[in-house]
């Protein structure tokens, strides 16, 4: 372990310029899910986060990006920060995709007096009385993400919803989330499996209950069979869904191709966003990867440029804990979804904004913006935060 | 191997684990002596294994179940001490070494108990996929907890308090597994030594022999099947004391095929083999991780190779080296 | 009432499934005596060249000869270098060894495909839904499956009990030793057994593509429940692990759409879910220890 470390840091520091040697490299932790069906997930993230980096510095400070695939299991995120945070004195933490592997890392993190800076997983446990100055978000709450699929589905006129969501602490927020402003009945409420790809049964309690609209959160591979499913079964002409991006990113939507048209997604941002920051990181994405773009990377990018704002604050010293959580409670940088500021609980307070898929430009379904959702919209729990 | 030569050879052996956490220190690779402590505590576990598969002669493919119950003992006792509410309303939650411990013990043993009574009605390939069945059935009965983590696990916040030790300190923790482990291999070498322990090797050569002679056969494979799965037990406590966590994971089919897999490494039936078997697994992994993320790869192969070519693993391999037949 | 129906159709379908796998492996382990882990491996080589050659190619056809082609040239490969080897030894050694092999294709299958799963489409002249009696819409893709799965216990049939090869493989479950004494070339048929059992494993493994995600560790999830099949089914019978695997698939299915529901009466919803969906996978291991405890040598034993 050492010696992959090492090694690392060697070829590292070969590539950055001279005016690295000044300084030693910041480490930081980036423990993510890179296997499995969710696994690029945690790829387009790292993918994203390192589209910021510039000759392997963040803010003109170098860093050592210490990369660890927690394989979607907690007791293997959990290890790993125990091991980076002991034997590699890490104090800044970030890349985790998955609520359940958060919620067994964060607190050791935390606990350590490192910071922890969350680019996609933000449970509802973290958000309101377990709030913790260290902890910082960057994508969204979890309910917040999907309480503006709620609000699309209510706006949308429909009557009766059927939802479905992995039973874990983000698919209860999910569910939790669409109902608190879904003004409609629900006549079904399901608790999948995480990682089931087989959904035969679910597909029949739907058909079953005949719903005006479906809801679901189904996240990466998942997502990609449950709508082929969906498809499969007959489902798809006749009962319309309503999700949030995470249940058609832009790598579902290329595998499903046209029979995604017509779907309602609503998201906190778009390919399609017209700002300085979108345009360059979607250039700069489009040139480096040959894979569709989703919001995942938008979100390790943006997590990118923040710490790199914080870092030329502070000059690159880690040390000093709290100056460096001033300097990025501070949010200066800009964000490829316009304006950015964190709430109370250091969540964001952003818009919402309400997709469809329709047929692009080149003739292959795509994301398109239509209409606002909510405006300066925060989460139900920064009330409940202490601190 | 005469035994003066054994002797010294522990001797030494003792010594340098006493002295690791101070050379690791010293040489700068304190990761080192986590390493260590996850070898003793597996060596534990597969040691356990050992005197039922080993000297009983019972392949076992469902002893994660044991480890895994260990585990969850723990972390159930210390989330109701968390809580303040006692289990099932009556039994309070714990946080002291001392009664976690035993009481995971204990109630790994009541399952072994309870799945070996049942299993050792079968024989051959019937016990190893009866014994996997009753493995899979508590791993699904604590995926399905959502009380205790379910699928996600338990956390455990704080470590057991033993007197004034802080187990969250890596030397502490190390030391206090490389006791148990001290006190684990006397236990195991007084019990294959006895009468008990022989009699079981007895019946793993011949049970109809044994039988013949008037031995209760089935009563001698129970009692080693409980105590393999009380030292399981013991070894899961001491695992969710050091990761602060409980997971389903300890008790999925694939750590008990990692329990096997140390006690063919260090040689099956040998006392010491099982710690040795451990020992070159958890390093293995570690060193062929820091190589390669595909370190799987290469421990199938040597796995393949150990299985198929070598009788007695590691163990039997130096005994060989040193002149005298397994 | 329909709903009844389309869970029965789904665990037919889960049970036809099964039987692919269970039917190879029970042929393995009762003509060589040999326990095979890898028999998961196996039907994850298969659905990944299966998958991948229909990704690259388009033709649905092509990736179904693929898969089968490539489940019998790795079954083949593991008897010649690893089971044979084996047959002389204890079972524990045979576990080991073909959980190493487990382990070596996981990693082979991750260096060769990478991290992340293969999604498949369905063919377009299976997808769609048909309209079966009374109102049932089910999955085209899955009724094909059913009818697969029914068309190989078919040939099975006829192979085992009409064929001089047949009578050899019921030979050698019955007494292999007797078998070996006739004069058969043994060897010879227990490479074909293996390639037979390898080329089932493979087209299950290419059939659930579409349906499951192609992932790295598909076969462990399936092996587990297949040694389940073979046990309750009878170790060397085809008739058992068909009846076995019907029986867990149906059973399985029906316990994890209605259990859950029915734990809602007195549970939370995401708590009855996963009580339910733990119960329900309990339930076939229930069945199993209930079975080796009555009738140890499975419902339909070759061993008379």
């Amino acid at each position: 372990m050492k010696l992959k470390t090492f090694c690392a840091a060697v070829a590292l520091s070969a590539v950055a310029a001279a005016p690295a040697f000044a300084q030693d490299s910041v480490k930081i932790g980036f423990i993510t899910t890179l296997s499995g069906p969710a696994g690029y997930l945690g790829q387009d993230i790292l993918d994203g986060f390192k589209l910021a980096m510039k000759d392997g510095s963040l803010g003109g400070v170098p860093v050592e990006l210490m990369v660890e695939d927690d394989g979607l299991k907690p007791a293997n995120g959990r290890q790993t920060a125990d091991r980076l945070l002991y034997d590699e004195d890490v104090k800044l933490f970030t890349g985790i995709v998955f609520s359940n592997v958060a919620g067994a890392t964060v607190p050791d993190i935390l606990d350590a007096d490192a910071i922890y800076i969350s680019p996609n997983a933000a449970p509802s446990n973290f958000a309101g009385e377990g709030c913790n100055e260290n902890y910082f978000v960057v994508a969204w709450q979890n309910d917040s993400l999907h309480e503006s699929a709620g609000q699309n589905a209510s706006n949308l006129g429909y009557k009766t919803a059927f939802v479905l969501a992995p039973n874990y602490q983000a698919g209860k927020d999910a569910i939790t989330g669409f109902k608190r402003f879904f003004d409609g009945e629900i006549v079904g409420e399901v608790y999948t499996q995480l990682g089931q790809t087989d959904f035969a049964a679910e597909m029949a309690q739907i058909r079953d209950a005949n719903p005006d609209v479906v809801f679901q959160f189904e996240p990466g591979g998942m997502g990609i069979a449950f709508m082929r499913q969906y498809q499969q079964a007959g489902l798809l002409g006749n009962i319309p869904m309503v999700v949030a991006e995470p249940s058609m990113d832009g790598v579902i939507l290329n595998a499903l191709g046209d029979a995604a048209l017509g779907i309602n997604v609503s998201s906190h941002w778009n390919s399609d966003f017209d700002n300085d920051a979108n345009k360059a990181f979607v250039e700069a994405w489009k040139e480096t990867y040959d894979r569709p773009i989703t919001y995942y990377a938008s979100q390790g990018y943006d997590t990118a440029n923040l710490i790199a704002s914080a870092l030329e604050a502070t000059d690159g010293d880690v040390e000093d804990v709290s100056a460096l959580r001033e300097a990025l409670a501070k949010a200066d940088f800009a964000s490829v979804r316009g304006d950015f500021k964190f709430g109370p609980n250091q969540h964001p307070i952003q818009n919402w904004y309400a997709l469809k898929v329709v047929e692009g430009d080149d003739g292959k379904p795509a994301l398109k913006t239509v209409g606002t959702v909510f405006e300066d919209h925060g989460d139900a729990y920064s009330d409940q935060c202490q601190m | 191997m005469r035994t003066s030569v054994k002797i010294a050879l522990l001797i030494v052996a003792a010594a340098a684990l006493i002295a690791l956490p101070i050379v690791a220190d010293a040489m700068g690779e304190k990761a080192f002596i986590s390493l260590a402590t996850r070898a003793l505590i597996y060596g534990i576990a597969a040691a356990s294994l050992n005197l039922a598969l080993g000297y009983g002669g019972m392949i076992s493919f469902g002893h994660a179940a044991f480890y895994g119950i260990g585990g969850y003992v723990v972390g159930i006792l210390s989330f109701h001490y968390a809580a303040g509410e006692p289990l099932f309303g009556v039994i309070p939650g714990t946080n002291q070494l001392l009664v976690t411990l035993p009481m995971a013990m204990l109630i790994a043993g009541l399952f072994a108990a309870l799945i070996g009574a049942l299993s050792l009605r079968t024989t051959g390939v019937q016990f190893i996929m009866i014994t996997l069945a009753f493995a899979q059935m508590v791993f699904f009965l604590f995926v399905s907890l959502e009380k205790y983590g379910g699928d996600d696990g338990l956390i455990i916040r704080r470590t057991n308090a033993f007197f004034d030790f802080n187990l969250r300190d890596r030397e502490t923790m190390y030391y206090l597994c490389l006791a148990l482990a001290a006190l684990v291999l006397v236990a195991l070498w007084r019990i294959t030594r006895s009468r008990f322990g022989f009699a079981l090797v007895g019946i793993r050569q011949s049970e109809r022999r044994m039988a013949a002679i008037g031995l209760s056969t089935y009563r001698y494979k129970l009692v080693g099947f409980i105590l393999s799965g009380m030292g399981a037990g013991l070894a899961g406590a001491l695992t969710a004391n050091l990761l602060r966590f409980a997971s389903p994971d300890m008790l999925h089919w694939t750590k008990s095929g990692e329990l096997m897999i140390m006690v063919i490494l260090g040689g099956v039936g040998t006392l010491f083999g099982p710690f040795v078997g451990a020992a070159v697994f958890v390093i293995l992994e570690s060193v062929l991780a820091s190589w390669t993320a595909n370190w799987q790869f290469p421990l199938g192969l040597i796995l393949l190779v150990v299985v198929l070519f070598t009788h007695g693993g590691v163990q039997g391999f130096v005994e060989r080296i040193v002149g005298r037949r397994t | 009432m329909t709903l009844f129906v389309e869970q029965l159709l789904n665990g037919l379908q889960l049970g036809v499934m099964l039987f692919l796998m269970a039917a190879g492996l029970t042929l393995i382990f009762g003509i060589m005596g040999v326990i095979n882990l890898a028999h998961g491996s196996i039907y994850m080589v298969g659905a990944y060249v299966g998958c991948y050659v229909f990704l690259q190619t388009g033709s649905f056809l092509t990736g179904f000869a693929a898969a089968i082609a490539g489940a019998a040239v790795t079954g083949i490969l593991i008897e010649f270098v690893v089971i044979r080897r084996l047959y002389q030894r204890d079972h524990l050694d045979q576990v080991l060894a073909t959980f190493a092999l487990i382990l070596l294709f996981n990693q082979g299958v991750t260096m060769v495909f990478g991290l992340q799963p293969l999604f498949v489409a369905m063919p377009s002249f299976l997808s769609g839904s048909v309209e079966l009696f009374g109102g049932l819409i089910y999955p085209v893709y899955r009724l094909a499956i059913i009818a697969v799965g029914l068309l190989v216990a078919l040939g099975l049939y006829l192979l085992i009990n009409h064929t001089r090869i047949g009578m050899l493989v019921r030979a050698g479950s019955t007494n292999r030793e007797m078998v070996r004494a006739l004069g058969v070339r043994v060897g010879l048929l227990y490479t074909l057994v293996f390639g037979l059992g390898a080329l089932l494993a493979g087209l299950a493994g290419f059939m659930a593509g579409p349906i499951l995600a192609v992932q790295v560790g598909m076969g462990e999830q399936i092996l587990i429940t297949t040694f389940v099949v073979v046990v309750i089914g009878g170790v060397g019978s085809i008739r058992g692990a068909f009846v076995a695997s019907l029986l867990v698939g149906v059973v399985d299915t029906l316990l994890r759409s209605y259990l859950p529901g029915l734990l809602r009466q007195v549970m939370v919803g995401p708590e009855a879910d996963a009580l339910g969906a733990g119960i329900s996978s309990m339930g076939i291991y229930l069945i199993m220890a209930i079975v080796l405890l009555i009738r140890p040598k499975g419902l339909f034993p070759a061993h008379g």
